[in-house]
């Protein structure tokens, strides 16, 4: 049942040591803010799952709040590496780094299945790869029907998802527009939630009959934060910041600087930081 | 005639193995390139996909990333990820798939992985993302690679994604029913598998290159085909539309600062 908290409070209560934690967005609405909150209560042990970990996550491993990483794709779109994270596989800094590493279908189905409430994904893939030689979790099927050998792994079971959204009414009714990614699936997989929107509404705007909304009495914490997906973007809020990914190459590529970076930006900062680039860009367009 | 750079005739080179009517699923980086300004030019129909799950885009900008706000807005409809890969690639209806790479082999098997051993890399790459279904999901397969002995490798440090995996039959024999890399289309040259052996096969060189220099950006002994052309130069109007559309891309960037 949605509760409306600060964000303190929901990373308080939500997320917690040695957790396996969802922080899901597919370039569009990454919960950025959400993720410098986990990293101030400083939670250590996390086992991150995401298909494409990019900045929060490289902040996240670089301050040594990850133990083990579930992913397909990490870097920096369109930029390069994420350093923070090469440094942990390549130099075990600041911390050893375990991987669990799939495709994206393999992990969007794992996904789904969580979401539906099956043990494990099925689909047709990971055929002639290394992949399953380097991730045991990876197994064939035969379909019992036909014979084919199909791929499956274990379905998704996070303790917590977060996610970033438009939107949400006084209730907790979240909706989310744009580029979905696996947000939905993930929430609904997950024991447990915290969804960071750019507004509460008294009530949700006029929307199509589809439109995608993860009713109240799916979610758990609904916090708003204007401005909490930033650098990434928020559609009809903001753009994706695309030149702050560019610089983020900078910063990161360092220990130092980027150990200066998160102290000025994040452990000496609250959320209502995000909410000046929610609100430049609303300005600006007025 | 006009001048250009190696980079641009790769582009644009890719750009016209594109058909008008095609269905393309569109890796980022130079696919993207290529995939837009084959839609620019002289394929105005042709359906441009993207795994963030924008179906029949149109972007005035090239993204920066693979779910760019531009894709969304200018795209028919946008499905969630689990539905892109289980209905539209895995269900069939993507006829190519367009994607780069950091090491490839003479079969077109591509490595975004690792370099070096995968438990103690030399260097992590990003991973394989959508590529290990795209590359046996889709009809076929292009692949965009800029030549160079530590990318065109006899021995790959990873397969992330197959093409004609050891090449003749061997990868019907794996129970994939699709045909695989087609083209692989570089700053040098277009090869494409021959017939039997499935090895990739230079079919064209761009003009003013050699075969030498072909061979000394590879790093198997590659094979020409009987026949080889000489790739059309670029036109006056591809290199212009190619150019603004960077050009575009670059300016919208910096706005958003």
């Amino acid at each position: 049942m949605a509760q409306i908290s600060s964000l303190a409070e929901a990373v308080k209560s939500a997320v917690r040591d040695g957790d396996t934690v969802a922080l899901e967005g597919f370039t569009h609405l990454i919960p950025h803010a959400a993720g410098h909150e986990i990293i101030r209560q400083g939670r250590k042990g996390l086992t991150l799952i995401r298909m494409t970990p990019d900045l929060v996550y490289d902040q996240l491993i670089g301050m040594g709040c990850v133990s083990r990483l579930v992913f397909s794709w990490g870097g920096n779109p369109g930029v390069g590496s994420l350093h923070r994270l090469r440094d942990a596989i390549e130099n075990g800094w600041p911390q050893k780094l375990e991987l669990e590493e799939h495709s994206h279908a393999a992990m969007a189905n794992a996904y789904e299945a969580g979401a539906a409430g099956l043990p494990c994904a099925i689909f047709r893939g990971y055929i002639g790869g290394d992949l399953p030689k380097v991730n045991s979790k990876i197994k064939r099927v035969t379909c019992p029907f036909t014979g084919e050998e199909l791929a499956a792994i274990p379905a998704y079971r996070p303790d917590v998802a977060v996610i970033h959204a438009q939107r949400a009414d006084k209730a907790g009714n979240v909706m989310i527009e744009g580029v979905l990614g696996v947000q939905k699936e993930a929430v609904l997989a997950s024991k447990r939630s915290v969804v960071t929107v750019e507004e509460i509404v008294d009530e949700l705007p006029e929307r199509s009959l589809n439109a995608v909304v993860l009713p109240h009495w799916t979610v758990g914490h609904v916090v708003e934060v204007p401005g909490g997906a930033f650098p990434s973007y928020a559609q009809g809020y903001y753009p994706r910041n695309n030149n702050f990914y560019k610089e983020w190459d900078a910063i990161s590529r360092e220990r130092d600087s980027f150990l200066a970076w998160i102290r000025e930006n994040v452990l000496t900062k609250g959320p209502e930081v995000f909410a000046k680039y929610a609100r430049k860009h609303r300005m600006a367009a007025e | 005639m006009a001048e250009y750079k190696p980079n641009e005739m790769m582009t644009i080179a890719a750009a016209r193995a594109l058909k008008n009517d095609d269905v393309c699923f569109v890796g980022i980086g130079q696919p993207s390139a290529a995939c837009n300004l084959a839609r620019l030019t002289h394929a105005p129909n042709i359906t441009l996909i993207y795994e963030s799950g924008t179906l029949a885009t149109k972007p005035n900008i090239l993204p920066l990333s693979i779910g760019d706000g531009e894709l969304c807005e200018t795209a028919i409809t946008t499905v969630s990820v689990p539905e892109m890969f289980r209905y539209w690639l895995q269900g069939g209806r993507i006829k190519v798939g367009f994607l780069g790479g950091a090491q490839i082999d003479k079969y077109a098997n591509l490595n975004t992985t690792v370099v070096g051993p995968y438990d103690k890399p030399k260097v992590r790459l990003p991973g394989g993302g959508g590529a290990p279904e795209i590359a046996t999901s889709c009809g076929e397969i292009f692949i965009i690679m800029a030549q160079g002995k530590r990318s065109f490798v006899d021995k790959l440090d990873f397969v992330t994604s197959i093409g004609h995996v050891s090449g003749g039959d061997s990868r019907a024999k794996l129970g994939v029913k699709t045909k695989g890399p087609t083209k692989l289309i570089t700053d040098l040259a277009l090869f494409e598998p021959d017939p039997e052996t499935k090895e990739m096969t230079v079919v064209s060189i761009h003009p003013g290159v050699t075969r030498n220099q072909i061979q000394e950006n590879s790093g198997w002994p590659v094979k020409f085909a009987a026949k080889v052309a000489e790739t059309p130069v670029p036109t006056q109007r591809e290199l212009e539309v190619l150019r603004e559309l960077h050009a575009r891309t670059n300016r919208a960037h910096a706005e958003a600062a």
